[in-house]
């Protein structure tokens, strides 16, 4: 970390957790650009009269909102700042594979965000997230074709990074590193970078063919010449269901980790738990059809992907079970990592079961494209990865900066979150159920109840958020200094310095046993709750 | 032999502990970006297939509009490029240095004469207002209501032949590079993964074309050019 | 650090099959084989992607890592091409519009 100073040092780096701190920085900017847009819609919702805002203003909040949390902070979130800092470590190497590559993946990104950010600022677009042609392509009078172009360069990023790993794991494993001796971290990003090579490519066509429709007017989805625009809506979901994949996969990898290390346990069935990440990265590409049930898409094909949707429930539950199993009889300590990681189960579970009702075609018929819906993904994604990425930022704090974060305060934040994220979006499946469509400004009076519950949930929640922005930034100057394994964790990362050399180790480990064989761990214990 | 050795040596990067799983990962890694690939090129052979099961007349009429027996002259010309790229990468793994930068040359000469072709064809379809989205677009032999259904094939050609070209172009400045280090002395029999490399990319922009002539020159040539 | 290394007369040996089915493939075209003409197109098209793979991209002498991968892009194109297609064909069988 301290090896070389100057902004030309970090810019030009080819160390992977520099790369993975640059990508922090990054991240977490979009992350308050997409809760700034987050608020003012939760904020318009107050009121069933469309007051603050346009209808064409709010089209384009909750379309820059999604695009914005989407693809620029939650698909490299995970991968790219501890993926990127910790898996060469994991698997005792001394960095990725193409080191050069890792960083163009980072400028890729941010080159990627200064195209949405410019739509954004030039007045915005309100297409959706999702892009739905032919409104999109021939309607729209909205920035689409920058916003698009910033979505096809991140995108790259993703599919380098993704490139980047599976060949770092095949390739690049220290002596005795066997593949079922990795960290089921390793194996969670494995399998998500199985599905950023598959799948954001479709994504990147299926840009450029919107991207010549509605420039060179050349019409492929238009149904005035004969198209489709259902065929859109297969070419986009067949990236963006897999994608909730490359979300949850990493934030599941940090899960095991920190359920193993604060149960002071092996995970319960290792095999099973890294075999499922393989089954959810392989099974999510059968099922985006679910995402165009109310669309043409023949009642055939809807059968099918609502068959095989039930199917990739089935990993995710395994991973539950396995991690519930791993507390039993473990030695259980309540450091803020593991109450994220609690929180993290418990709203995962509450979002996978809805999934299950939305996978059934009768139920989805009504639920679809309402609150509901967004109450589903919301709990996974907030209530899912965004924890275990919190999880994981505490968890790998003291390795990555070599201080402490403030434990108390660090508690009080989970607290806040946890309270502020379930008033926020449990309403939100009572007004999904009850009718409440989604993207809509203006709404009956009888749901102002509700959303006024999910506003102020939104508050506590930005409060919550806000708490560990002050103090990690507080510790890096003024946190007690952190030990090589404040924890008492397994795994080659806390067995270096904190925070890690330039080359990691000082010698390549030999690897002689399993991923969480805590009869070898020395750990410097440090005072946790 | 000592220098041998030290060539592929003095090209190991730091990560990495030896030759080999240099190698080992530069070469899965190119294998890895030409599975991206396919699936990249795979969204526009979706809408193709759609299409085409669509409207397979209208699909027929414009196929037959396309001059086959340059686009055949064409595949062939990018089949020997393949050839030419082969024996480079043979030349490579026997360290003869002055075959490699003839194969590689020939290669690049090979694959501009292709895209020479591939302009003429295009210059040709304008001439025949042939291209999509332009308003005096007209293919003979289909009736005023299926004109649309024709843009939606000259879409695709121009998409899906403008995607290929442009991986040529990018495969031709590779080429380049490569028969520049070639003639700098930079390849050994130890030491030839990026020629190696290389030659995977070149034959699979190769295959892609495998695919687009019959799919976009050869429907139902037996119909004949229609005559309006 | 070569591997194999084939004969130049192996590599045109193929790269003559591949421009004889390139003159099979564009004279069949001319023939009316009705709904058989793609099959026959396509198979065809297998067969050259199968050797400028297997013999110029060396495929035939490459891990089974490698030959998972190409296995596995080839399936996943499969997949997307083939569960679209599904929906693509089914339409209408149930009589009711828009389904």
């Amino acid at each position: 970390m301290n090896a070389s100073y100057g902004i030309k040092s970090w810019l030009l780096t080819k160390d992977h957790k520099r790369i993975g701190l640059l990508y922090l920085a990054t991240i977490t900017l979009f992350f308050f650009l997409g809760g700034a847009f987050a608020t003012l819609i939760r904020i318009e919702l107050l009121t069933p009269q469309g007051d603050l805002v346009s209808s064409e203003t709010y089209n384009k909040l909750f379309t820059m909102h999604g695009v914005v949390m989407i693809f620029f902070f939650l698909i490299p979130s995970i991968p790219a700042t501890l993926g990127n800092f910790f898996l060469p470590m994991m698997i005792g190497a001394r960095d990725l594979a193409f080191p050069k590559l890792n960083l163009l993946s980072w400028y890729l990104l941010v080159i990627g965000g200064l195209f949405a950010l410019f739509a954004m600022l030039a007045g915005g677009v309100d297409t959706g997230w999702t892009f739905y042609t032919p409104y999109s392509t021939s309607y729209s009078n909205t920035w689409v074709i920058a916003t698009a172009i910033g979505i096809f360069v991140a995108g790259f990023s993703s599919i380098l990074t993704g490139l980047n790993f599976i060949i770092t794991v095949h390739t690049m494993r220290a002596p005795g590193m066997t593949w079922f001796r990795m960290p089921l971290f390793v194996w969670a990003h494995y399998a998500t970078s199985l599905i950023q090579v598959l799948g954001t490519p479709v994504l990147a066509v299926t840009i450029v063919l919107v991207f010549c429709e509605r420039y060179f007017h050349i019409g492929i989805f238009d149904p005035a010449l004969g198209g489709d625009p259902v065929l859109f809506q297969h070419l986009f979901w067949f990236y963006s269901h897999p994608a909730v994949y490359i979300m949850i996969l990493p934030a599941m990898g940090v899960i095991s980790e920190l359920v193993s290390t604060f149960a002071r346990k092996p995970v319960f069935g290792y095999g099973f738990v890294a075999f499922s990440s393989l089954a959810i990265a392989v099974l999510g590409f059968l099922v985006w059809g679910h995402h165009l049930f109310v669309s043409t898409q023949s009642v055939y094909a809807g059968l099918i992907f609502s068959f095989l949707s039930y199917f990739v429930a089935i990993p995710s539950a395994i991973k539950v079970f396995n991690w519930t199993a791993t507390l039993y009889k473990g030695s259980i300590s309540y450091a803020t990592p593991m109450l994220y990681a609690f929180g993290f189960i418990g709203l995962f579970t509450i979002g996978g079961l809805t999934g299950l009702f939305v996978a059934s075609l009768g139920i989805d018929v009504h639920v679809t494209d309402t609150y509901f819906v967004i109450a589903h993904f919301h709990y996974i994604m907030v209530g899912g990865a965004i924890m275990a990425y919190l999880g994981g930022m505490h968890y790998w704090w003291p390795k990555m900066t070599g201080r402490m974060y403030p434990e108390g305060w660090a508690k009080l934040s989970a607290l806040v979150i946890f309270l502020g994220f379930n008033l926020t979006f449990f309403p939100q499946f009572i007004l999904g159920y009850l009718g409440m469509p989604r993207r809509y400004h203006v709404y009956p009076p009888e749901f102002q109840v509700l959303h006024v519950l999910s506003t102020a949930g939104a508050s506590v929640l930005a409060v919550g958020y806000v708490i560990p922005m002050v103090y990690f930034v507080w510790s890096l100057r003024y946190g007690a200094i952190a030990p090589a394994n404040p924890w008492g964790a397994s795994g080659l990362e806390w067995k270096t310095a904190s925070p890690p050399p330039k080359h990691n180790f000082e010698e390549t480990p030999i690897v002689t046993h399993g991923a969480y064989d805590y009869s070898h761990v020395i750990g410097e214990e440090v005072e946790v709750g | 032999m000592a220098n041998h050795a030290q060539a592929e040596t003095l090209a190991l990067r730091e990560q990495f502990d030896t030759a080999e799983q240099q190698k080992d990962a530069s070469t899965l890694g190119m294998w890895i970006f030409l599975i991206t690939e396919v699936m990249f090129f795979g969204g526009m052979f979706l809408a193709y297939t759609v299409y085409r099961s669509k409207y397979p007349v209208t699909f027929a009429v414009a196929s037959t509009s396309l001059n086959v027996y340059i686009g055949a002259f064409n595949t062939v010309v990018l089949l020997c490029s393949s050839f030419t790229m082969v024996l480079a990468v043979r030349a490579a793994q026997l360290g003869k240095r002055r075959a490699i930068v003839l194969f590689l040359i020939l290669t690049l000469i090979l694959g501009f004469m292709f895209l020479g072709i591939k302009a003429f064809e295009w210059n040709e379809k304008f001439q025949e207002h042939h291209i999509p989205g332009m308003a005096n677009f007209h293919l003979e032999g289909v009736p005023i209501e299926q004109q649309g259904q024709a843009q939606l094939f000259f879409s695709l050609y121009f998409a899906m032949t403008g995607l290929h070209a442009l991986h040529m172009v990018i495969g031709a400045g590779i080429v380049s590079c490569l028969a520049w280090w070639a003639h700098k002395g930079k390849y050994t029999a130890e030491y030839m993964t990026p020629v190696d490399v290389g030659g995977l990319y070149w034959h699979f922009v190769d295959i892609i074309w495998i695919f687009l002539f019959p799919l976009l020159y050869l429907i139902d040539r037996h119909l004949g050019k229609w005559v309006s | 650090m070569t591997g194999h290394v084939d004969s130049v007369k192996t590599y045109a040996l193929v790269f003559a099959a591949l421009i004889c089915l390139t003159i099979l493939t564009t004279g069949v075209a001319f023939i009316d084989l009705g709904p058989f003409s793609v099959v026959v197109a396509l198979v065809i098209a297998v067969c050259k992607m199968l050797l400028v793979a297997l013999f110029f991209m060396h495929v035939r002498y490459s891990t089974k890592l490698t030959k998972l991968v190409v296995s596995g892009g080839l399936l996943w194109l499969g997949i997307l091409v083939l569960f679209t297609l599904a929906d693509v064909v089914s339409r209408g069988w149930v009589g009711v519009p828009g389904r």
